[in-house]
């Protein structure tokens, strides 16, 4: 298979690849970059494990050619941390027991990102409404609603 | 197996390729396609798309609205100028799926999903296809033959009166899923009763379709519970519900009435 060059930022750093025509992102972040905090879950865009952030919309990455990606700007929970210093949402999923098994929470964590950079003081109902694409088998929910809650009253109470 | 991807300026080049090529497959979104592709689906080996700046155009002017094909869910739900089409492009999978879910590949979704082409079977909307209008309901008759491989480059309609469109999906999770039933209804009233009505249905057959029973039933009728009764008798007239994992043939012929109540009688 033909292989295109491709070149988009990740979490804000350059990155350039070859990947094989009609490649889906998921397998170019995860195959060819070697980002493994994109996870590989049902690879029909139901479970949502896979999300991504691209030029600020949230997106499946099982579901999008990497080279529809070229030029984009691509955020992924792998660049969320500052070293030791975890993000607000990561540090609210610790916290709060939003995590069991873990599969689930790097596309939860996403999901997130993306109703937090557009909305940063959400309800509930906005929480639920923009999870509603991953799906988690283990928290029952509610922990992850409350942890994305929590991120939001502490990224206003840093603002502040 | 790799699939090769193939973009063109225009969308009648790609129509070319696609006529070149029967294992070529167009690409909207790709929520679906790629997803066949992930699957396994070994009928197609080559993704064709075009980047032609119709498809992705929305315009609103003089009554009617026009929307590319290739226009998300989630700009129809941003756009202020189509704020009645919010709820029903909101109906639409989540958050990620609506960032890439098109008009277009809607138009193409098997049951139990194509909830946007409801809405547009209802609104009468016409379908721009190799520079041609084509009625949306007669696109949809001929989806797999005729219009198989047709190219969609815009859906156009009259823009409704105030109030005359409803829409409603009852589905079985919260608060999002894949339809039980789908309903659009355009219903106008004058002095009191109904003087025209559109009513299109989602998963009460292979695709979209109209209610032409319940149209007629509605017209010169008032908008209460007795005037709507006799529509209400024909509701499942002439359709032919699947059944899936979602519900059975019988659940959904039995509960279409109880939503199409609710949603005539609706403010
Ligand atoms: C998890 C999940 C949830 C979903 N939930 C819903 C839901 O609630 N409601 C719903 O309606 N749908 C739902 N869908 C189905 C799908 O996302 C939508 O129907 C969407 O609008 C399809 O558009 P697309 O651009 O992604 O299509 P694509 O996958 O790109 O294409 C689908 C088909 O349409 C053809 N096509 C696309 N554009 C054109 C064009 N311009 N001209 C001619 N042919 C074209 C393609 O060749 C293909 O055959 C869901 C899908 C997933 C994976």
């Amino acid at each position: 298979m033909k292989k295109v060059p491709v070149q988009f930022t990740l979490n804000g750093e350059d990155k350039a690849e070859f990947v094989e025509s009609g490649a889906t992102l998921l397998k170019a972040l995860r195959e060819k970059i070697g980002d493994t905090s994109v996870k590989a879950g049902c690879q029909q865009g139901t479970c949502g494990s896979c999300a991504v952030i691209v030029d600020g919309e949230l997106r499946l990455s099982c579901l999008t050619l990497a080279e529809r990606c070229d030029g984009a700007a691509i955020e992924t929970t792998g660049g969320l941390a500052h070293g030791e210093v975890l993000h607000p949402l990561q540090r609210a999923f610790n916290e709060g027991f939003a995590t069991q098994c873990g599969f689930c929470t790097p596309g939860m964590i996403m999901a997130a990102k993306a109703l937090l950079d557009g909305n940063p003081q959400p309800s509930r109902e906005d929480v639920v409404e923009a999870i509603s694409g991953n799906i988690c088998r283990c928290t029952g929910y509610e922990p992850i609603i409350q942890a994305i809650l929590a991120a939001a009253r502490a990224n206003s109470l840093s603002a502040a | 197996m790799g699939l090769g991807l193939k973009t063109f300026p225009t969308l009648a080049a790609a129509g070319e390729a696609l006529a070149a090529s029967a294992t070529a497959r167009y690409l909207g979104g790709g929520t679906l396609v790629v997803r066949s592709a992930n699957e396994g689906d070994v009928r197609f080996d080559t993704y064709v798309t075009a980047s032609e700046q119709a498809l992705t155009d929305i315009t609103v002017a003089d009554g009617r609205a026009t929307i590319g094909a290739g226009v998300t869910m989630a700009r129809i739900v941003r756009e202020p100028a189509l704020g009645f089409l919010a709820p029903v492009a909101k109906a639409v999978g989540g958050a990620a799926i609506r960032n890439m879910a098109t008009v277009g590949g809607n138009l193409f979704a098997p049951v139990p999903y194509g909830d946007f082409a409801v809405a547009l079977l209802a609104l009468d909307a016409n379908l721009d296809i190799d520079g041609q209008p084509v009625a949306a309901s007669t696109f949809l008759a001929g989806r797999d033959t005729t219009h198989a491989r047709a190219l969609v480059r815009s859906v156009s309609f009259a823009l409704p009166v105030d109030g005359t469109f409803k829409f409603a999906k009852a589905s079985r999770i919260r608060p999002k899923g894949v339809s039980v039933v789908t309903i659009a209804a355009v219903v106008e009233e004058r002095a009191g009763t109904i003087s025209s009505a559109r009513i299109a249905y989602g998963c009460m057959a292979d695709r979209p379709i109209r209610a032409p029973a319940v149209e007629m039933a509605l017209v010169g009728k008032a908008r209460t519970a007795e005037g709507i009764a006799a529509a209400l008798a024909v509701a499942t007239e002439g359709t032919t519900p699947p059944t899936d994992a979602i519900a059975s043939a019988w659940y959904r012929s039995e509960v279409l009435p109880v939503h199409l109540k609710r949603l005539l009688l609706s403010a």
